[in-house]
């Protein structure tokens, strides 16, 4: 340090790693080298990432352009036996379809699910986080965490990010003392307890599909068939959902996983069933 | 700061600010997991628009005795990924006395990638090697560290080439009465060699070579194919 001031390099403000004004929360220079750096979140310098300065390269019109995964049609609904949760499995990067097998259910601990929409990494990183948060709650309490306690803290974790670009939609699904729980959380901080949902730009056909035949006294085979007809429909008409659907149970004794059925597999039993009801 | 209702002096006008750190130098990297071996291939031109600065640059980088980074996109990004990768490899093994596992590779990877989730690595990454039954086994991630095991896949500027034919050829899909099959290395390295002269012919950025590197239980073997020489 003294050797610096000797030398007239001033460190802070005038020496900013790249010359902007450094009135920002990252204004001063840090030490950090790319290792330290590589356990920690880290950002450009003097930039506020609130200001969406760094929307400038995922923008369509930027020269270099990072395209994240995003995840696409998901829905979950209550019912008498349990929750049923429902997803597809492509992911997409623009118009490109850079994977059809994700899965969209993120498997947190035996008793609770969470589901992808939105940027694939953010779903995939903070509930990994959630995950944690969760061990350490059952360590420290000696019983398992509630639903709404879960989907409150991840609720929270993302709201400290929030206008900073994180990009989520995603439900919580679990078994505690009250019962089967539902919770709809996203990176803008909304949480909200419910029956049924849908996330995902294909959310609005599943919706249509769910609406017309969901209520509360659904036999197993007839919420896995909703489940299932509702996704279907979903990568039907949405470009962005497609590859499988896969289902999942969650019932007292934990999740199960009920079927990972092709979406062209569908295609053909439903139009099979049309072309019976016709005769 | 200016108060308000008092002219802003020239120096306070509020300005635009350029900052554009990231460059795009082409490249692709392949890989291919298959029974007991794993594959991943790479041309060997690194450009910047249409100038080309080297033909002798391959995008795969050797991390450990069975796990090989293949990593494309802003070579910038890749020095400092690949360098990182490397040093936390090293801390791994100097604290464990043994390599990390490939699936392990993965998994850090993608937490290196998601703490930079609000400036990223540009950055196509495949991680290729052996897991822990001797597999192959392939790792393909996106910018920011969603990850996902698969058993093939091309990433970087000629991937929306590739990627079609290896559906085709290696995972047969959409083909009905198609089974599946474990796919011999030497068919492998063929398909592997076939794909990228297809992509060289209409890609410009990729071309020159190609560095194909197998791991088997018994250590990683590099094999070197020329390209179309424009």
């Amino acid at each position: 340090m003294a050797l610096a001031s000797v030398c007239g390099f001033k460190l802070g403000n005038e020496n900013s790693y790249f010359g902007l004004d450094v009135n920002g929360p990252m204004g001063v220079p840090t030490w950090d080298d790319a290792l330290t750096i590589s356990e920690k979140f880290t950002v450009p310098c003097d930039i506020d990432l609130q200001s969406g300065i760094y929307k400038a390269f995922t923008d369509d019109d930027s020269k270099v352009k990072i395209q994240f995964h995003h995840g696409t049609t998901t829905l979950a609904f209550r019912f008498k036996h349990g929750v049923i949760v429902a997803v597809d499995s492509r992911a997409t990067a623009g118009p490109s379809i850079e994977s059809q097998t994700v899965k969209k259910v993120i498997e947190i601990n035996p008793y609770l699910l969470g589901t992808m929409a939105g940027g694939a990494a953010d779903c995939m990183f903070w509930e990994r986080v959630l995950a944690r948060q969760c061990r350490i709650y059952e360590l420290r309490n000696k019983e398992r965490i509630s639903v709404a306690a879960a989907s409150k803290l991840l609720a929270n974790i993302v709201y400290d990010y929030k206008g900073m670009g994180l990009s989520m939609g995603t439900m919580i699904v679990g078994w505690d003392k009250k019962g089967p729980g539902l919770y709809y959380v996203d990176s803008d901080g909304e949480r909200l307890s419910g029956n049924l949902f849908s996330v995902g730009s294909g959310s609005v056909y599943a919706y249509g599909v769910l609406d017309s035949v969901y209520h509360w006294d659904l036999s197993e085979a007839e919420a896995y068939d909703l489940g299932r007809r509702a996704i279907y429909h979903a990568t039907h008409r949405d470009a962005y959902s497609g590859g499988v659907v896969n289902l999942y149970h969650m019932k007292q004794t934990g999740w199960e996983k009920i079927s990972q059925t092709d979406t062209t597999e569908l295609h053909y039993q439903y139009q099979a069933e049309k072309e019976k009801a016709k005769k | 700061m200016a108060q308000l209702g008092q002219p802003l002096s020239d120096y306070q006008r509020p300005h635009q600010v350029h900052f554009s750190p990231y460059d795009f130098n082409g490249g692709t990297v392949l890989a291919i997991a298959g029974e007991n071996y794993a594959l991943i291939a790479t041309d060997t031109r690194l450009s910047q628009g249409f100038s080309i600065h080297s033909r002798e640059s391959p995008k795969t980088y050797s991390l450990s005795e069975n796990t090989v980074l293949g990593c494309c996109g802003f070579h910038g990004d890749v020095l400092t990924l690949t360098k990182t990768l490397g040093a936390r490899l090293q801390i791994f093994e100097k604290e464990h006395n043994k390599p990390m596992p490939t699936p392990s590779v993965a998994a850090m990877l993608s937490t290196i990638l998601y703490y930079r989730r609000f400036f990223p690595y540009y950055t196509h990454n495949l991680v290729a090697g052996l897991d822990e039954e001797g597999k192959g086994c392939v790792y393909s991630f996106d910018p920011v560290g969603s990850y996902e095991r698969e058993v093939y896949r091309a990433k970087g500027s000629a991937s929306a080439m590739l990627q079609p034919l290896l559906d085709n050829q290696i995972g047969g899909k959409n083909q009905q009465g198609y089974v599946v099959q474990p796919m011999p290395l030497d068919r492998c390295i063929a398909v592997v060699k076939d794909v990228f002269t297809s992509a060289a012919e209409r890609d410009i950025y990729t071309g020159d070579n190609i560095l194909i590197s197998v791991i088997t239980k018994d250590g990683l073997k590099s094999e070197k194919f020329p390209l179309r020489k424009d």
